[in-house]
């Protein structure tokens, strides 16, 4: 594994995530900042992913899936962007869809996206859209609503399991969605069913919408609770791209869960100022936004 | 008029129907024999997964199932498989438009189980979803020749099924038949669409009306949605003296609103009467008080059909074909449930 490859996949999606949020006067930044490593991780070689040919330009929305339409065929997957299907490749399925600008960058920074992808970023008719939907660019489920691709990926890896399949399915998930009582139907489930080769790697940021989790609901301990229910479990700090490799490879014959703790301002301090609420930044004066673009500057040297 | 009663129909069916299909598996939420589908558990044993009293999560599973090619079969009650997880069956399914059926046991005021058992308004829900084909099954035959006709749709389906001992009210020969009426009787006063268990009820009191001199266009409906088929409209613009619509559902949002936005897109103009459960909940008790206590049984079809022709026909319920008796202990279910 390339440790400094991580690292630069990491470091692009701060830059990029920034930047788009200083064109565009808001973005999900907190977010890129406690999950860049974890992401850098995942697709800097934990993932088994087939390779493309080269980054795919995001194509225009073509329409919602309408039974007996060509359109029920003709529907645009994100999932085109992690490479073909094969029973020995891994899959990534991403659940908190408004990480969509943070993954956005991601792929950018892999080459699986153009470079110019975020320009459609929001835009009307784009697929690369605000809250990422399984048209956008990386996502293969629909899961806005959150907590439900912990499930669409317990049936994708049973599915393989029947057909023994070698590769691992992975879902990435945000803390948040361990409030909802539809993760732990999942992970009792994937324990019944032994998915071994279920994997869910997780950014532990502790922030949500509302705030602090600790202030709108406690999730902890969750290692303890996650290992209750069968799996086998490993918490990292998520800005150690070593760390992180090691639990995410760890063989083991349970589904497995990686907790990655990390910093939600992590790389850009002065998100600080933003505390308790740090689930979307958006300037409130110019001269907020020209400290922004001074960190910007001081990041890019 | 006595029907053959037929225990069990799902259940044989089911087994010998998928037997050359791998890609069918059966999912279910702790009713397996409650949903006749314990024996088929133990014939096809690789291909059955328990998914517990955890309902959102077996939808979502189901659906990553189809995303993969499988055609998941959940069995369980009707309540379990839209009230709870609606917004698993929308965006986890119904959205991606994928090949998950629906098996929904124990449709309207069948249960002395009650209002928690009691799926009184998932026809309304459920029309409302994009995708989504809704069958409802009325009698033995229906239940056994329902398999291919879901297993066609390219979508996901919602079949509100029948259990235990069935009524087969249509000849063996004559399968169920996608988005296709069935049609009972001609007649020229009263078009009465009926679905689902409304049906038999509906006939207790048709002949009598019929040797009162009543024309009685009787359609039998087994396909909720898509709801296009054009012997309905026909068959509405025939109508002289009004339409009636019965349905072991509310009246709001089903089988009764269906034909409703049909009558007036087309404009026609006779009165509609909608026999089902008039914007209420139910409780515990056996069907046949429950369709008593609200109005849904033949006597509230005499009297409908009385009111729309302004007639007295000196129907009561003691003229009425005698109801047949369902044992709520009966051997062919699995609890009294």
């Amino acid at each position: 594994m390339d440790l400094s490859t991580m690292q630069n996949i990491a470091d692009g999606i701060r830059l990029r995530v920034l930047a788009h949020t200083l064109a565009n006067n808001g973005g999900y930044m907190s977010q890129a900042c406690s999950s860049a490593e974890l992401l850098g991780a995942m697709y800097g070689g934990v993932l088994n992913l087939a390779l493309l040919d080269e980054p795919i330009n995001p194509p225009p929305f073509n329409g919602v899936p309408v039974l007996n339409s060509p359109s029920a065929t003709t529907y645009l997957t994100g999932a085109q962007f992690h490479g073909a299907k094969g029973p020995g490749y891994d899959r990534f399925i991403i659940s908190p869809a408004h990480y969509a600008l943070v993954i956005y960058a991601a792929l950018i920074e892999i080459n699986r996206l153009s470079e110019n992808g975020l320009d459609y970023f929001n835009k009307d008719g784009s697929t690369v859209e605000l809250i990422g939907a399984e048209h956008s660019p990386g996502f293969e489920t629909t899961t806005g609503s959150l907590a439900q691709a912990i499930s669409q990926a317990g049936g994708i890896s049973l599915a393989r399991k029947i057909r023994n399949e070698s590769g691992k399915t992975w879902v990435f998930m945000s803390d948040g969605e361990f409030q909802e009582g539809q993760t732990w139907e999942a992970l009792q489930a994937a324990s019944f069913h032994k998915l071994s080769k279920l994997r869910v790697i997780v950014d532990v940021n502790q922030a949500q919408c509302d705030g602090p989790m600790d202030s709108v609901m406690s999730i902890e301990p969750l290692v303890e609770r996650v290992r209750a229910f069968g799996w086998s479990a490993t918490v990292v700090d998520g800005h150690n791209l070593s760390a992180i490799t090691q639990a995410c490879l760890l063989d083991t014959n349970r589904p497995h869960m990686v907790l990655c703790y990390t910093d939600a301002v992590r790389g850009l301090p002065l998100l600080n100022e933003r505390r308790p609420t740090l689930h979307y930044l958006q300037f409130k004066n110019e001269s907020e936004r020209e400290r922004y673009q001074f960190a910007y500057n001081e990041m890019v040297k | 008029m006595s029907y053959e009663i037929v225990a069990r129909p799902h259940e044989q069916k089911f087994i010998d129907w998928s037997k050359d299909k791998p890609e069918v598996l059966v999912l279910t939420a702790d009713l397996t024999n409650s949903c006749e589908v314990g024996r088929w558990r133990e014939i096809y044993p690789d291909r059955y997964f328990s998914m517990g009293m955890a309902e959102q999560n077996m939808l979502g599973m189901a659906a990553g199932l189809a995303r993969e090619g499988f055609e998941p079969w959940l069995h369980t009650f009707a309540v379990f498989l839209y009230r709870r997880p609606l917004d698993q069956l929308e965006m986890s399914i119904a959205y991606p438009s994928l090949k998950v059926r629906l098996i929904a046991f124990l449709p309207g005021i069948m249960t002395p189980g009650g209002v928690t058992h009691q799926a009184i308004e998932d026809i309304a829900v459920l029309r409302a979803i994009p995708n989504m084909t809704i069958l409802e099954v009325g009698d033995a035959t229906e239940a056994e020749t329902v398999l291919d006709i879901a297993h066609a749709v390219k979508g996901p389906v919602y079949v509100r099924a029948l259990r235990g001992e069935v009524s087969r009210i249509f000849p063996i020969n004559e399968p169920f038949k996608f988005n296709t009426a069935r049609i009972l009787s001609l007649g020229v006063d009263i078009t009465l669409i009926t679905s689902g268990i409304m049906t038999e009820e509906a006939l207790r009191a048709v002949p009598l009306l019929q040797e009162k001199g009543i024309g009685i266009n009787h359609l039998h409906i087994s396909t909720l949605k898509p709801f296009t088929d054009p012997q309905v409209l026909l068959a509405l613009q025939n109508a002289k003296h009004g339409v009636v619509t019965m349905e072991n559902h509310s009246i709001i949002g089903g089988i009764g609103s269906a034909v409703a936005e049909i009558m007036a897109e087309n404009g026609i103009g006779v009165p509609l009467k909608r026999i089902g459960l008039k914007d209420t909940y139910a409780h515990g008790a056996s069907q046949k008080y429950l369709m008593r206590e609200y109005d849904m049984d033949a006597q509230a079809l005499v009297v409908s059909i009385s009111k729309l022709m302004n007639m007295n026909f000196g129907i009561y319920e003691s003229n009425l074909e005698e109801v047949r008796k369902i044992d709520v202990h009966s051997s062919a279910k699995a609890e009294a449930l």
